[in-house]
């Protein structure tokens, strides 16, 4: 018999993030009694660092704008293979969810008719983000912060899941670790909600804090949820590459916005040499022109620095590879070069990128308005994740749900700036919604000690062993792995290495060794999400040796173009009893033709 | 490369010891980056918090070389390394183990915080109205990372141990965000006055010069709250005014 501490909800929420808090406030509302656990302190989830704002058709500053803009700018910048309902829901619920977080003390920029203020950006028609200043995403975490601990939620701060529970096919609760004593907990539920965010630590270069090692998606996956367009990832192409401590850092697509140009060591403006055919009317043909769309001339075509953000990656990555890059690995971005346009530039360059000028004057010791930046692409979102239904967020396994991040569908293979922090606030209040009515209508399954004993053994394994290999090292050399070859540009070759180098590094994390005792020890928590990383990792590569297409967040140089084969289904990922990863093509369901009418319509 | 000496605190809530480590410098790097680099290359089980390494959650607050500071947004460059850096947990607060100390009291302080209550919506479709001149100062105090440097550095709190009876700087921000958020219509004076002990704050403005967000804490929001508080329960005129009401 285990004498673990055991806590019993009805319905319990893993992630505390956007996605999660929502889902808890949503499942509280139902008068169900809620657990939120929290791998760090409430209120400091990777969704403060969201900056540009959400999506939502209140047209406050367009009156034209509507969910059937929304949705079809969605689909088309998921390149259609999206779950169209899902983007359907999420264009029709965002204006609601936003309106409600005014209701619970949000502070919006506002129009000068007193409205919620709505910005533009890429791949929404007309402008659409309501946002505060560059600092959206902290401003939504407190707001539901604030408002969830007066709702009678029981948060469990610094506890890492370990393992979901199952009873039969259904998953019934988990065992997770308190962080300051390393002790274990089982939770008892009687439904559990993922919403872990995103898995940027499987790559080195990553604007993803510790905590996005993939651990909804992999507790899903060893639990037998279905994996879904884990070949999709977003990488933005213009993160901080200079100094080391800050490599990954975003840098806002507002620079270009404002008239930023990207240039390689030649001094040459390289986004002129390769313009997407079917961009090609829609884009500038002289810097002159370029210059005159940011400065507002409704005449002129966009620069090519604000193409789609998957192809100026991959042009970044072609200078660089081709000996042009910067000293440290990336290309220039300028934003200095304006005074040669406008007087008094440092102060307009201070006035519209206030964050930027102080991010690279506090942590490189440059000042944008004299110097340019060095950047480079960096592992950014993930667009796949648990396959989950489009009304209920149900995964395929019975009592798991899933929102945010960790869960797939809404963007397809390619997500818009700004639909991400509505899709957790649109799907994370269904998630909860659906999480308590499951609960109502199931009691608790039974607690397997047997699973119990076996988690906790194999979680204590690398303090019993003598001596073995350094947890920090393998992650290291994951990251490396899968940067180089399961980055930004995919080949057949590599991806078949980055297979065999995953079982040679799940081998070695089976030696891995921690010194110390469990007290809040990071060496023991990294030797712990190795098994996620690897779990991701291995779902990412079997995903993009498959698609034999490019298409959005994934490219390949051995099948360099879209193929319409490849829009009529997504590709799956699953656990067989064996413990091996099976991949399956599930056809994409035929939109309904009021839909196909909006996408018509739309253009 | 240029090696520079850490001088960590090491140990649990029973107590502690400076421990010296030394780690190769390059250029550019944070304190976050020092000690992340002694995790992986000397002390694995080192505890330390972090999250965003760019300012924005506040989670990596701690003393170096005795001051109150994020570790990820303090570079190297910026602090003598000839001899060693001290690098120790916020001390207004418990220790729990190496560079964590226990922050759980803000958020029970929080809890006891009345919370948001707005007027009725102004338009029919549940919507508000308000200016952008109105919300300004709000805005600013919704800046807060809540990195409780501002709790650490109050006297009040680290000196005096008052944990009882004050909330401390972050939580008169966030009582004063409340209380001028234009849609509010709670009252939180009373509390401020006799149970969150707005008095002891002696404006010595510790609290602000630490402020990564550079939020004017004492000149724009204890000082004014200070006044409402003033207003609504010293004020002897007001006082004589209620009196006559009453009868």
């Amino acid at each position: 018999m285990n004498d673990y501490p055991t806590f019993e909800h009805d319905v319990l929420v893993i992630g505390a993030g956007g996605a999660g808090l929502r889902a808890a406030i949503e499942a509280s509302a139902a008068g169900v009694s809620i657990g939120l656990i929290c791998k760090s302190l409430l209120g400091k989830a990777h969704t403060v660092m969201a900056e540009g704002g959400m999506a939502a058709a209140l047209a406050n500053v367009d009156d034209r704008d509507n969910w059937k803009v929304h949705f079809s700018d969605t689909m088309r910048g998921g390149q259609y293979v999206n779950n169209w309902r899902m983007a359907e829901i999420h264009a029709k619920e965002a204006p609601d969810r936003v309106r409600e977080l005014e209701a619970w003390g949000a502070v919006f920029d506002r129009t000068t008719d007193g409205k919620i203020l709505q910005r533009n950006f890429g791949g929404h028609r007309y402008p659409r983000l309501a946002h505060v200043g560059d600092r959206t995403g902290l401003e939504l975490i407190r707001t539901l912060q604030d408002h969830g601990i007066h709702q009678g939620i029981e948060v469990y701060m610094e506890v890492t899941v370990v393992s979901l529970l199952k009873d039969g096919d259904r998953v019934v609760g988990c065992v997770a670790y308190e962080r300051e004593h390393g002790r274990f907990r089982i939770f008892r539920a009687k439904a559990v909600v993922l919403a872990t965010g995103g898995i940027g630590r499987a790559y080195k270069i990553t604007s993803n804090s510790w905590e996005g090692t993939g651990d909804g998606h992999a507790l899903a996956y060893d639990a037998g949820a279905e994996l879904i367009d884990m070949e999709f990832i977003q990488f933005h192409p213009t993160g901080m590459v200079w100094p080391p401590s800050v490599r990954g850092i975003l840098v806002t697509e507002g620079v270009r916005g404002e008239g930023g140009i990207l240039k390689n060591n030649e001094g040459r403006r390289f986004m002129f040499d390769d313009i997407p055919d079917n961009y090609k009317e829609q884009t500038a043909d002289t810097p002159e022109e370029g210059w005159r769309y940011v400065t507002g001339d409704k005449n002129a075509r966009r620069p090519p620095e604000l193409l789609t953000r998957d192809h100026v990656a991959r042009c970044i990555v072609r200078e660089v590879k081709e000996g042009r890059g910067s000293p440290h690995g990336g290309v220039y971005l300028d934003i200095a070069w304006i005074k040669e346009k406008i007087e008094n530039a440092p102060e307009h360059i201070k006035k519209k990128l206030p964050s930027m000028y102080h991010q690279f004057k506090q942590l490189a010791n440059l000042d944008i308005t004299t110097e340019p930046m060095e950047v480079g692409p960096t592992t950014h979102y993930v667009m796949g994740g648990i396959r989950v239904d489009a009304n209920t967020q149900a995964s395929t396994v019975p009592g798991l749900f899933a929102a945010g991040e960790c869960a797939a569908g809404i963007n397809g293979a390619n997500r818009l700036g700004g639909n991400s922090l509505s899709d957790l606030i649109v799907f994370g209040k269904r998630a909860g919604e659906y999480a308590a009515v499951f609960a109502k209508e199931n009691g608790h399954g039974a607690i397997d000690e047997r699973q119990v004993g076996q988690i906790v053994r194999t979680a204590l394994a690398p303090f019993d062993r003598g001596g073995g290999e350094n947890p920090y090292t393998i992650q290291n050399d994951l990251q490396e792995m899968m940067q180089s070859l399961v980055g930004i540009v995919r080949h057949h070759d590599e991806m078949i290495e980055a297979l065999n180098g995953i079982d040679m590094l799940r081998n070695r994390s089976a030696r891995v060794f921690v010194p110390g005792n469990i007290d809040f020890n990071p060496g023991w928590h990294t030797a712990l999400d190795l098994h996620n990383l690897l779990t991701v990792a291995e779902a990412i590569t079997r995903a993009a040796l498959e698609r034999k297409e490019s298409r959005g967040g994934q490219y390949r140089d051995d099948f360099p173009a879209k193929d319409p084969e490849y829009a009529k289904f997504n590709f799956t990922l699953i656990k067989t009893a064996d413990g091996s990863m099976k991949i399956k093509r599930v056809p994409i369901p035929e939109m309904p033709d009021e839909l196909k009418q909006v996408i018509e319509e739309m253009g | 490369m240029k090696r520079a000496t850490f001088s960590i605190r090491r140990g649990g809530r029973e107590g502690g010891t400076m421990v010296d480590y030394q780690t190769e410098v390059s250029e550019g790097m944070v304190v976050l980056d020092a000690v992340h680099q002694i995790q992986a290359e000397a002390a694995p089980d080192l505890a330390c918090r972090w999250n965003c390494k760019a300012g924005k959650c506040g989670s990596c607050s701690a003393e170096i070389n005795g001051k109150p500071k994020l570790m990820c947004m303090t570079r190297l460059d910026t602090i003598p390394l000839d001899e060693p850096v001290t690098i120790e947990p916020m001390r207004a607060f418990a220790p729990v183990k190496d560079l964590i100390s226990d922050v759980s009291w803000n958020y029970e302080v929080k809890k006891r915080i009345k919370k948001f209550k707005p007027r009725p919506p102004d338009a029919e479709d549940g919507t508000w109205r308000m200016q952008q001149s109105d919300i300004d100062r709000v805005q600013e105090f919704r800046k807060c990372i809540e990195c409780y440097l501002c709790q650490d550095v109050c006297h009040v709190l680290r000196d005096h141990n008052k944990h009882e009876e004050f909330i401390g700087p972050r939580f008169l921000v966030y009582s004063a965000a409340l209380e001028m958020h234009p849609l509010d219509t709670e009252n939180r004076t009373g509390e401020l006055k006799d149970l969150f002990g707005i008095g002891y704050c002696n404006i010595t403005k510790c609290c602000t010069k630490v402020c990564p967000e550079n939020i004017t804490i004492t000149d724009n929001a204890i000082i004014p709250l200070k006044e409402r508080v003033v207003d609504e329960h010293y004020d002897p005129l007001g006082k004589l005014v209620k009196l006559f009401r009453k009868k």
